[in-house]
């Protein structure tokens, strides 16, 4: 028997609608500590799995342990545990941030000062602010507020910084990076590559219900994926060149040019460039098997 | 312990939002005061009702109106205000986030029916006191009638708003809510006595409203604020408050089934 440190274990989990799998056959392990981002296009069933997860939906198919707990049998101690930040929002405004937090601290055991989370969300100024009142991306940092809260040992956020302006997003990322340093565990779903380069310790590719390449970020698509490009122009055509050596290849074309070379350009994929050509060529192969 | 501690906080948390909303308290908390005062004023000159045949004696139509009143503020308090309240939260997200917390479906309740009872409370006091003094409305001055007016009240809110949570789960989204529910309470009224004379109804139009609650809940109201003088109109002759608690009771236990049996957090997925 092995001594497994999984918060989350799922194994060939399934969700089918009226005869569709729109999860099929995902397994992945989320250990103590670390930050897993699921990603996927949208309709991949990323929200799915996630909300089989939090407890919301029931799977047809596979087995899930939150917490070691089964999520369909999960009571109130196992969900004070757990930190859920939905990818909707919207609802009564009429409380300001402060009573909100206030009121939702007092479900839990052990939450954190309402004034710690505020200044960690940067809401702290709006703090008498009717949440009604608030901007989108300042509601979006109180779902966040009252997703940590309760000072969850796993947290659940599901595309968190989707209409952020790129402040709010970097400090959002700081505030992570605080969580984790905590050892918040962290299920992140995000539609921003760079989020989840910056993030997560690990990544999930789900498409069509499958998941389609697991690993580290550094991992994710193959080494093949990261090899660098090298772009130049010559006699007005662009050209490009992958290889393991570029700056070698770089000389050659300033030795045979004899002087600057036109448009050089060495780049190494990002996990969006990685992730695009996921997406990209397991949307051809699906047209190809139809 | 817990339970009731959190229950107790979403009671605030409730009356919070409650008085917060503009459109709701004007609707369901003022809607029986300025019924009360329409009818009052737009029969302030006719003849007094149950008049002896020489003049005397005799109640005006505010006297009149106002058990159908309180019954009326009884009904929306729970049933129009917690069945549009909760399918809203259902529809916006509210439910689903607070189903992801530890707090348990219990206190949720706690804080819904708290917030009415308390509302209403301070509804049927503001009720009582324009009756009284703005249309001159003698009120009870037996111990034995402010019991019933108690007993009745208590049991007929709790009731309405068990219905009303029962409720929540027929409108599709949160949108059609008021579509859903405000038809229901409107033909209610008209038939149970709170906006035409129950007596003047036909018979078999009584029998039908007698299936629902607020007929019963008007009927023990007008125990408490008409003269004895009125009893004998009534279906039977007589009061009969031991009926009225009885059918409160049963839809009290069908509310409670219901919403044992429909509530969910979230819609459950086909």
């Amino acid at each position: 028997m092995t001594i497994s440190t999984a918060l989350v274990q799922v194994r060939e989990l399934e969700k089918s609608y009226g005869g569709v799998n729109v999860v099929d056959g995902v397994s992945f392990d989320i250990h103590e500590g670390e930050t897993f981002a699921l990603l996927g296009p949208n309709g991949a069933g990323k929200s799915t799995t996630i909300e089989i997860l939090e407890g919301y939906r029931d799977r047809s198919g596979g087995d899930v342990s939150v917490l070691g707990v089964d999520p369909h049998h999960g009571d109130l101690d196992w969900k004070a545990q757990l930190g859920i930040v939905l990818q909707s929002t919207g609802e009564s405004g009429n409380v300001t941030v402060f009573e909100q937090l206030t009121h939702f601290a007092n479900y839990y055991p052990n939450p954190r000062k309402v004034g710690d989370v505020m200044e960690a969300v940067g809401l702290t100024e709006r703090a008498k602010t009717r949440i009604g009142k608030l901007s989108g991306g300042q509601r979006r940092r109180v779902d966040v507020a009252l997703g940590i809260i309760g000072r969850p040992r796993l947290l659940f956020l599901d595309e968190p910084t989707t209409g952020f302006d790129p402040e709010a997003r970097h400090q959002f990322w700081g505030l992570i990076n605080q969580l984790k340093d905590e050892g918040t565990t962290i299920l992140l779903t995000t539609h921003y590559l760079d989020e989840a380069a910056t993030l997560a310790d690990r990544a999930g590719v789900i498409m069509g219900g499958k998941l389609v390449d697991i690993g580290t970020v550094e991992e994710i698509g193959g080494t093949n994926a990261r090899v660098p490009l090298v772009r130049w122009r010559e006699s007005g055509v662009v050209k490009e060149v992958r290889t393991q050596e570029p700056a070698a290849l770089a000389a050659r074309l300033y030795a045979a040019a004899g002087r600057e070379v036109d448009g050089l350009e060495i780049t190494r994929p990002s996990l969006e460039d990685i992730y695009l050509q996921l997406v990209g060529s397991n949307a051809t192969t699906q047209v190809e098997d139809a | 312990m817990r339970t009731l501690a959190l229950g107790a906080s979403r009671i605030r948390y409730e009356l919070r939002v409650y008085f917060r909303q503009g459109d709701s308290v004007f609707f369901t908390f003022l809607f029986p005061i300025l019924m009360l005062s329409v009818f009052a004023v737009a029969f302030s000159t006719s003849p007094k009702l149950g008049a002896a045949p020489d003049g005397s004696g005799g109640i005006t139509f505010a006297a009149f109106y106002l058990p159908g009143m309180v019954a009326a503020g009884m009904l929306l308090s729970g049933v129009q205000n917690l069945g549009v309240d909760i399918a809203g939260e259902k529809g916006d997200g509210t439910l689903k986030r607070l189903g992801g917390t530890p707090l348990p479906v219990f206190s949720y309740f706690m804080g819904k029916i708290g917030m009415v009872l308390v509302s209403s409370v301070l509804q049927v006091t503001l009720l009582l006191l324009v009756a009284r003094f703005a249309f001159d409305v003698a009120l009870p001055n037996e111990a034995g009638k402010w019991l019933t007016f108690a007993w009745v009240f208590l049991f007929g809110v709790i009731t309405s708003c068990v219905l009303g949570i029962a409720l929540s789960a027929l409108p599709r989204t949160g949108k059609s809510a008021t579509a859903v529910v405000i038809p229901i309470v409107l033909l209610l009224q008209f038939i149970s006595g709170v906006y035409l004379n129950f007596a003047q109804l036909p018979g078999w139009l009584q029998n039908v409203a007698s299936i629902f609650p607020l007929k019963w809940m008007a009927q023990g109201m007008r125990s408490v604020f008409l003269p004895a003088s009125f009893e004998s109109v009534e279906p039977g002759g007589a009061w009969n408050l031991g009926a009225v608690a009885l059918v409160m009771g049963l839809w009290l236990v069908v509310g409670l089934i219901l919403c044992k049996m429909t509530f969910r957090w979230i819609r459950k997925d086909t």
